[in-house]
């Protein structure tokens, strides 16, 4: 039952610590975590022209596209319903396989997942909405698009996939989607309602989402630039990440390889503005604040940040304010960087890519470089990390804000 | 003590604005009126059951967030208001923590539709104030810039099983002290793009849209009308698990039949025999109550009228318990059963007003 819990109250049972054991990754550097870790390492850019979709009318023509290869990973699927897969759910399932294997989990029946995106399959809703306004009478594929656009089909697909039975949550609280689902994992795992539960985040590239954000020029017409005092804006991407959640004690008792720990999480709205944060970041600083008091740390424990780092200059402003109110005395310390230079913004994704990139920086003993030219706004009393850098991280932090002031972040720790 | 109290029902449904007017409806137990729904560039016109007007202008459409949000936001915050009753003044002055569980399938589609037009035609020139209305928590976000609180808040996706998915989720929270009340919306909105998606499917189902909300809090206060005793695991529909299947998974986590117990059920009809839900309960020879026919076809707006009128019916004394059965669209059977309250209490708002169709 989802309700009431079978386990103890949470208020008479301490909360559980929580591992990570798989995580899987598909971005614009390519597919899986050799490839992303490599490229995150070097802080390789992979921002290029447009090419799914037209962007000739558009003000900005850059994005980070994944080059999605025509195969997929071996699954449960068959035959057909792999050739008839969208694009969204083709990224998640080649980050889910990634996670799946190296968790070595079996197929279970009330296997939980938590997944956030912003649109799921919005190319299939455009699809239907174009032949809609110009042959009304013909519904060809019609049917199709309208299941295969919907959010929920993607989670269904990937629980088809690996031969599972859910339940499926989707959040979406828009560019947060991906670290909500991450902290809703979490928390069911920390709370007793489950033993082990598969989350993370997807978005692919769309001509309403692309076309909206240059509505709002908020794009940049060229690669963007986090935290820069010349920033114009942001880039777009896709993404996808997925990360198989256990209980400590589960993957202990299994002898599970164990990539590293979630040991605190906060969210928090921003209720401000629909798409402006609140100019000194307050629910940014609220949700930094809840994920260090649920870790038992203090911003001064906290040895790297990857950053929401848009590179809009409302953005930017607003987190390096909150960054620096959070951290206080202890900013000056505090190593930052927006990856996004590297794989533009994936909206729902970014959450769950961005705590992959953690775990590969606390694994690797580095830390993740944004582009190396440019001034880093004097707003900034952070050290934005620009070159390549071997660190031996303990902690890091992971920030995402999304429109309608959704506010997240998560806390990694290092497993050693 | 993990007991969950249902404080406050919210609606907005074809039938108008309130749980008042849900509850009219559905004791008169006759289909609403159907309009037409005008579909650009085609002579043949879409059917569904809209909402009409309210009566008087609700004070929180002159909110500064709230005077350019879609119909799905203007829904979605009336319910929840209804439902929070006098807390909302608690929540505005920082005196309640409240979450917010809003549920959606098709989200903002008005705007989404009006904006992507625009996009086909001119995206140099696509509206920067529409973009932003389309995000599926764009009602949560107002709802909580409007009353004014900072606290947790997601917008789940998915089918209309999502809803009961929410009340989950919003039980958990509760038992986990992350908030003092929270208020679970399930909303959707009608469009002719909307209308026109039903067409492949289902020509009989009339499209429909509004928002319910039910309020829930962990203790009983004196607008506990019902208490929220169960909600089943979500079964998937998948390769391996056809809709009766988990359908009849569902059916298994609830109760036997009972005496003087309701079952609120989401088939469109209740009179097909081998639909899958109605193969699930046919073993339930009490009281059945099922809004679809009435209210029409809206996905996570209708499981929570579902749950509106029975969390009612209960404040009402009508029944000593409810079962909700929600067989969804295309993801998850699921249920969920509320008991009513002792000792006998008011509901918020004006819930105990007859709820009919039974």
């Amino acid at each position: 039952m989802l309700f009431p819990p079978s386990k103890p109250s949470p208020t008479t049972a301490p909360p559980r610590r929580v591992v990570v054991t798989g995580a899987g990754i598909a971005t614009a550097l390519g597919l899986g975590w050799e490839v992303n870790a490599e490229g995150f390492r070097a802080g390789r850019r992979a921002i290029r022209p447009v090419t799914l979709f037209d962007v000739s009318r558009q003000r900005a023509k850059l994005a980070a596209e994944i080059d999605l290869p025509p195969d997929l990973p071996p699954t449960k699927l068959s035959a057909n319903t792999t050739r008839r897969l969208d694009r969204a759910t083709r990224m998640l399932l080649h980050a889910a396989h990634e996670a799946w294997t190296q968790a070595g989990w079996e197929p279970s029946d009330g296997l939980p997942v938590v997944l956030g995106t912003t649109s799921g399959e919005m190319a299939l809703g455009e699809k239907y909405l174009q032949q809609a306004i110009a042959s009304p009478q013909h519904q060809r594929q019609q049917a199709t698009r309208i299941v295969h656009y919907q959010v929920q089909q993607q989670g269904l697909n990937l629980a088809g996939a690996f031969g599972f039975q859910g339940p499926i949550t989707t959040i979406s609280n828009a560019c947060a989607s991906g670290a909500n689902a991450i902290g809703q994992a979490w928390e069911m795992l920390r709370f007793g309602r489950a033993e082990i539960v598969l989350t993370g985040g997807y978005d692919m590239l769309c001509q309403l989402t692309f076309a909206g954000f240059d509505s709002l020029q908020a794009l940049s017409a060229s690669p963007c630039r986090p935290f820069d005092a010349q920033r114009d804006g942001l880039t777009l991407g896709e993404g996808a990440a997925v990360l198989t959640l256990e209980t400590l004690a589960h993957a202990q008792q299994r002898g599970a390889n164990i990539l590293g720990e979630i040991i605190g999480y906060g969210a928090a709205t921003d209720t401000h503005h629909l798409t402006q944060p609140h100019p000194e970041g307050n629910a940014a600083v609220a949700a930094m604040t809840a994920a260090c008091a649920t870790a038992k740390l203090s911003p001064a424990q906290i040895d790297y940040v990857n950053a929401h780092g848009t590179a809009t200059p409302h953005n930017d402003a607003t987190e390096a304010a909150a960054i620096n109110r959070w951290a206080g005395v202890h900013a000056k310390n505090l190593q930052v960087s927006s990856t996004k230079s590297g794989i533009g913004h994936s909206l729902g994704a970014a959450g769950a890519v961005e705590a992959v990139v953690c775990l590969m920086a606390l694994r690797g003993h580095w830390l993740p470089p944004q582009d190396a030219a440019g001034t880093t706004d004097p707003a900034c009393q952070f050290q934005i990390v620009r070159q390549p850098a071997d660190a031996r991280i303990e902690t890091a932090l992971s920030n995402s804000f999304g429109f309608g002031g959704a506010n997240a972040t998560l806390l990694f720790r290092r497993w050693s | 003590m993990n007991r969950i109290f249902v404080c406050g029902l919210g609606a907005v449904s074809p039938a108008g604005w309130g749980v008042e007017k849900l509850g009219a409806a559905l004791d008169r137990g006759e289909p609403l009126p159907v309009q037409n729904i005008l579909r650009p560039g085609w002579e043949n016109s879409l059917r569904g059951r809209t909402v009409p007007a309210p009566e008087t202008r609700p004070a929180f459409f002159s909110h500064p967030r709230l005077r350019r949000a879609g119909a799905i936001t203007q829904y979605a915050v009336a319910a929840a208001l209804e439902a929070l009753g006098a807390d909302a003044a608690q929540v505005q002055s920082g005196a309640l923590r409240l979450g917010i569980v809003a549920s959606t399938m098709s989200g903002s589609v008005a705007y989404s539709r009006r904006f992507y037009e625009e996009v086909l035609r001119e995206p140099a020139t696509a509206s920067p104030l529409i973009f932003p209305e389309t995000v599926f928590n764009a009602p949560a976000s107002h709802l909580a810039a409007f009353l004014n609180t900072n606290g947790l808040g997601y917008t789940l996706v998915g089918d209309d099983g999502t809803f009961l998915q929410g009340l989950a989720l919003a039980a958990d929270w509760l038992l986990q002290d992350q908030a003092d009340g929270v208020v679970v919306i399930g909303a959707e909105e009608m469009d002719w793009i909307a209308a026109d998606a039903m067409r492949p499917f289902h020509r009989s189902t009339i499209r429909s849209a509004g928002a319910g909300a039910i309020y829930l809090r962990r203790e009983q206060s004196a607008t506990a009308g019902a208490e929220l005793a169960a909600v089943t695991d979500s079964f998937l529909f998948t390769q391996d698990q056809k809709r009766t299947e988990a359908a009849r998974r569902m059916r298994a986590q609830l109760p036997a039949p009972a005496p003087g117990e309701l079952l609120c059920a989401s088939a469109p009809n209740l009179a097909l025999p081998n639909s899958a839900e109605n193969l699930a309960w046919r073993d339930w020879t009490g009281t059945r109550l099922a809004p679809k026919p009435i209210l029409g076809e809206a996905f996570l707006a209708s499981a929570a009228w579902q749950c509106v009128a029975a969390c009612a019916s209960l404040a009402q004394r009508r029944f000593s318990a409810a079962n909700v059965s929600v067989v969804g669209t295309n993801q998850q059977a699921i249920g969920a059963r509320f008991l009513a309250c002792t000792p006998a209490a008011e509901i918020t708002g004006s819930a105990l007003q007859k709820v009919g169709g039974i």
